[in-house]
């Protein structure tokens, strides 16, 4: 939207008026994000700019509360059963979620909105919802307090992404590439592993990515259906929050942002690998 | 792709293998967090710990919502917890349906050091609140307030102070529990005679009369969940006064050295115990680490790291000096006179009785 | 009759033929779906039909006091006040086992909910009634508490016998049914919920409202900018978009805090005295402000990818036959993205109305939703899972509701994902 070669001086104003509040909406987007990364470094357990802070004084910066997350025992352990957690999930999700599919992106699929609507349900439910069924439920059957039951809960509500995800990949999928696979000699399982999965790779990937975030960040269902041997970073993180703020939670924040980065990274980069294998335009 | 997979399938792999290798048996032991579970596990936990290398304590901060968690564990047949840390009405509501375990104090509980037994050691009656048997009372403490010495210009001195917002602005915390002394302040501050305040609670009237009375502060308040918070609210400079356990207000103060200063003005005395879930997987083990904690010279040893009276006669006089800071512990006593000038004993019984109801309403009256 | 009916080579008609590689195929994609299907099934749909049974289910009154239950269905309060001698008999057994079996307690709970006093009626009861072994069970029962003699007392129990309820659904919606039947308002003072959920609801439309405000003219601005630039800036919404929650919410807290950076900024540039600083946290400011910011990737996104699709040849088109800037933009552009806003709001609102976190944690008294007090009758003091079933299935069934609706003006295939 560059301005026309006609526009009068009204509409000259409004443009870069329109273009100063777009700014203001893109530094309300962004600057709680990045406020965060100085104030982990404050050397008091404040969590504003202290006044050496503002003056750049060496003395009102430090790395103590990175030391602090490092070396707690606790915050160890939450990042051991985050990653577990999350990764457990996520393998579990991904593999039913595309497998799922799948079959949704068959023509033959009988109730396929029907069926949608239930895969993509844990998404759409608020989390308060599913905990507090999940808590009355894993509790019963004795799922409650184990890795196991967090575990299942997560990859519940991880699968919509990658059903979501995969299935849009395979909208775009010729299908004549598995008839000449198959007319070309290949059975069922070299033609899903050598046609099938390039193609639809990017779109479980993504969909991986999501559903390893949602459980990374979730904090819900661990409040209820996991107990202290459960805790995870967010559950640490909001505890600490609702308890006594420290900075390392903010060091911990920092940590976070910066996993985020990569993983959009990531993302923008799968994006742009399917766009090229469709023969798209690169973005 | 491929190392990536890789190195996340070994990832996994490794911390499954780490996580398998905890051979010690683990006790899982309820409490309150901050300030308060670190100085049991300082007393306790770590002297037990090393006596016993083979069982692993594992605290759990939920002591909050010990009494609901507890149930949905007992009803399901789950029952992950060893031990948990209530207040004494909790303890009774535990006890009446079954969720805690009774127990003979004679038996389960270590002799004075004279030889006095368990039953005749510990404060009289503490250990049966309304008749029940499954209560181990660990400290006496109470639930006053703290405010900010160099945010008001007068300094509060009575408990109608924190009603009174035109000589005290600014904002006040206070606990998110009806059953924690809340009405009770409402009713004194209010005039009714401390001796009087269950009696007028007990009425719909007195009820009414609380609720109205708080009513008058009700858009000044934060209200806080848990006992790190207050603390924490009045450091931060959230808040100006804040009603909280006075031991957290004596690590705030004491340790940390903040701007804060205690208004002991009818401070709730209250217990503070053990109770041993029914289906505990551990008994036994649980037993043995209760026989060691609540043993005399283990209450008197957690009086050297918060500002709690251990609830046995016998620990009294070995009370001392902070473990830390070398300061006397006893001016900081909720018991020591110059402290207990006016004081209200919580009536846990009755809040066994009430709580529920008054739950409810107090419920209704945040939201409204 | 000769068959004109078309066969494959081995003389099968072509139609079964075809019926049964439909078959095959319905088979196949079905059997693909079938694994994640039973997954969901059991680990979440089982848990909402839990919760669904769990807020009528009463059975825990029939299961303890069982004689006292079949005693009851013979008494008709309205021809005698008090039940006869055989239903007290029955109470005085049923307290006794369940004093054994440490269950009495639970059920005195349970009809506390609908009859404050019951819980320590109970209580007090069951301590005593182990000496009552011979009639007059009446008597004995009066002499341990005058309310053993009051109708009222026993309509609630005869009112809870049946082994399920409406009574936690009735109390989600601030009503109760007396111990005569009838369906009334709770007391005013006890008047909740509907208040919480209309509460949920206007602060979740604030919050849709302003995501649309500050989510359109960025939309828009990236929808039209050159390719290169828009990918660029397209990474200020994505970020926040894939940033935890909890950093998000911990930096709001930092920003609004009365001692907090925005606070500090303010007293700085001398906007607001020191001694007098806003208060723009534990409040509903605080939870719309910080729930704003959460969300509005949610309203973009969809926006972005509906103005995407909208030639800018109309706009051209417009201006030429001699519309203003303005004009045209409102009359041609706007209409054309009604559907984008409609996806971006239905989406932003479904999550809006169950978010628990950010409110926890920022919201104070008056900006917590319904969610709050859905965990906090979960695990709270105020524990009451009944009620919270009950709200948690009205809660279900409206988010249920925008669903079908979002199913409608978007359709669910369409979803797509950053």
């Amino acid at each position: 939207m560059s301005l026309p070669a006609y526009a009068g001086p009204g509409e000259t104003a409004w443009y870069y008026t329109y273009r100063a509040i777009c700014g203001l909406i893109f530094t309300f987007l962004i600057v709680p994000i990045f406020v965060i990364i100085p104030l982990s470094f404050n050397a008091e357990p404040y969590f504003t700019f202290t006044p050496e802070m503002l003056a750049f004084d060496p003395e009102g910066y430090s790395l103590k509360w990175y030391a602090e997350f490092f070396t707690d025992t606790s915050w160890r352990n939450a990042v051991i059963n985050s990653f577990i957690i999350a990764i457990c999930a996520t393998l579990i999700s991904t593999t039913l979620g595309t497998v799922a599919a799948l079959g949704l992106s068959q023509s033959a699929m009988p109730y396929r909105t029907a069926m949608m609507a239930m895969m993509i349900s844990p998404m759409i439910v608020p989390l308060i919802i599913s905990a507090a069924g999940m808590y009355f439920f894993y509790t019963r059957i004795g799922l409650g307090s184990t890795h196991l039951g967090v575990i299942l809960a997560h990859a519940a509500l991880g699968t919509p992404f990658v059903v979501i995800t995969t299935t849009a990949t395979m909208v775009g999928f010729d299908r004549s590439l598995i008839r000449a696979s198959n007319n070309l000699g290949a059975d069922g399982i070299t033609t899903f592993f050598k046609v099938i999965v390039p193609l639809i790779l990017p779109g479980v990937i993504s969909g991986a990515l999501f559903a390893f975030i949602t459980s990374f960040d979730e904090v819900v269902v661990v409040l209820f259906v996991g107990s202290v041997e459960q805790r995870t970073i967010p559950w640490k993180m909001f505890s600490g929050i609702r308890e006594e703020i420290r900075p390392t939670i903010l060091a911990v924040a920092t940590l976070l942002v910066c996993i985020s980065i990569c993983l959009l990274t990531t993302l923008e980069l799968l994006r742009r690998r399917n766009e090229r294998m469709r023969g798209l335009s690169p973005g | 792709m491929k190392t990536v997979l890789r190195t996340t399938a070994m990832a996994a792999v490794v911390s499954v293998a780490a996580f398998g290798t905890a051979q010690a048996q683990d006790l899982t032991v309820v409490s309150w967090g901050g300030a308060y579970t670190a100085s049991q596990q300082k007393a306790y936990h770590d002297p037990y710990m090393k006596m016993n290398p083979g069982v692993n304590i594992i605290n759990d901060d939920s002591a909050a919502e010990g009494l609901a968690k507890l149930r949905a564990q007992v009803e399901s047949g789950n029952v992950t917890w060893d031990l948990v840390d209530m207040v004494a009405s909790s303890a009774i509501t535990a006890c009446d349906e079954g969720l805690a375990m009774e127990f003979d104090p004679d038996e389960w509980l270590a002799p004075a050091p004279d030889g006095t037994p368990a039953s005749k050691d510990f404060f009289s009656g503490t250990l049966t609140p309304g008749g029940t048997n499954c209560f181990i009372p660990q400290i006496v403490y109470s639930t006053t307030f703290g405010y900010r010495t160099d945010m008001l210009d007068n300094k509060p001195t009575s408990i109608a102070d924190v009603f009174d917002l035109e000589k005290f602005p600014g904002k006040r915390s206070l606990e998110k529990n009806v059953a924690n002394g809340n009405l009770e302040w409402a009713l004194i501050a209010d005039g009714v005679p401390a001796d009087k305040v269950y009696e007028v609670l007990s009425t719909p009237e007195g009820v009414d009369r609380a609720f109205a009375k708080l009513d008058t502060i009700k858009d000044e308040v934060v209200w806080w969940t848990k006992g790190a918070q207050p603390p924490q609210l009045l450091a931060d400079g959230e808040v100006v006064m804040a009603s909280a356990y006075n031991g957290r207000l004596f690590s705030a103060i004491a340790e940390k050295d903040q701007p804060i200063a205690m208004m002991w003005d009818y401070q709730v005395f209250d217990l503070d115990g053990w109770v041993v879930p029914v289906g505990t997987k551990n008994l036994e083990a649980v037993k043995e680490y209760l026989y060691f904690a609540t043993d005399t010279q283990r209450l008197a040893d957690q009086a050297k790291y918060i500002s709690y009276g251990p609830a046995r006669y016998s620990s009294a006089p070995l009370v001392g000096k902070h473990a830390d800071l070398g300061i006397d512990m006893k001016p900081h006593m909720p018991t020591d006179p110059a402290n207990a000038k006016t004081t209200l004993n919580l009536d846990y019984v009755w809040w066994a009785d009430h709580r529920e109801e008054l739950n409810e309403r107090f419920n209704a009256w945040l939201a409204q | 009759m000769a068959d004109t009916t078309m066969t494959t080579a081995d003389g099968i008609p072509l139609k079964v033929s075809l019926r049964k590689a439909l078959m095959r195929q319905k088979m196949r994609a079905l059997m693909l779906v079938a694994p994640l299907f039973f997954f969901l099934f059991i680990t979440f749909v089982m848990p909402i039909l839990d919760m669904l049974f769990r807020s009528v289910d009463n059975s825990i009154v029939p299961d303890i006091l069982p004689r006292t239950v079949l005693a009851l269905e013979e008494w008709d309060p309205d021809v005698v006040d008090v039940p006869p001698e055989a239903a007290f008999e029955a109470m005085v057994k049923d307290i006794q086992e369940g004093y054994e079996a440490k269950t009495i307690g639970r059920v005195g709970r349970r009809l506390n909910f609908e009859n404050p006093g019951m819980s320590s009626l109970f209580r007090k009861s069951g301590r005593r009634t182990k000496k009552i072994n011979e009639a007059p069970y009446k008597e004995a029962l009066i002499a341990i508490d005058d309310r053993w003699g009051e109708s009222q007392t026993w309509r609630v129990i005869k009112k809870l016998s049946p082994k399920y309820t409406a009574s936690y659904f009735l109390q989600a919606v601030d009503m109760q049914e007396t111990v005569d039947g009838e369906i009334t308002w709770q007391p005013e003072e006890y008047q909740v919920y509907l208040n919480l959920f209309w509460r949920t609801l206007v602060m979740s439309g604030i919050i849709t409202i302003l995501t649309i405000i500050l989510g359109y003219p960025v939309a828009y601005l990236l929808a039209t900018l050159p390719l290169r630039t828009s990918n660029l800036l397209m990474i200020l919404v994505l970020l926040p978009f894939w940033t935890s929650l909890l950093v998000r919410t911990t930096s709001w807290i930092a920003l609004l805090q009365t001692q907090g950076i925005l606070n500090d900024l303010f007293v700085l540039v001398g906007l607001v005295d020191d001694d007098d600083r806003l208060q723009m946290i534990h409040n509903q400011f605080g939870t719309i402000v910080a729930m704003t910011h959460i969300l509005l990737p949610f309203m973009i996104l969809p926006l972005y990818s509906v103005m995407k699709t909208i030639p800018p040849s109309y706009m051209r088109a417009a201006r030429s036959m001699g519309a203003n800037p303005a004009l045209a933009f409102v009359r041609v552009y706007m209409p054309n993205t009604v559907s984008g806003v409609g996806a971006g709001s239905i989406l932003v609102f479904i999550l809006a109305i169950g978010y628990y976190i950010t409110p926890a944690l920022v919201g104070g008294r008056t900006g917590t939703f319904i969610s709050n007090y859905i965990a906090t009758y979960i695990s709270g003091a105020a524990q009451n899972w009944g009620l919270a079933a009950a709200l948690g299935i009205i809660l279900l069934a409206l988010v249920l509701v925008l669903y079908l609706l979002y199913d409608k003006i978007v359709g669910i295939d369409n979803m797509k994902l950053g």
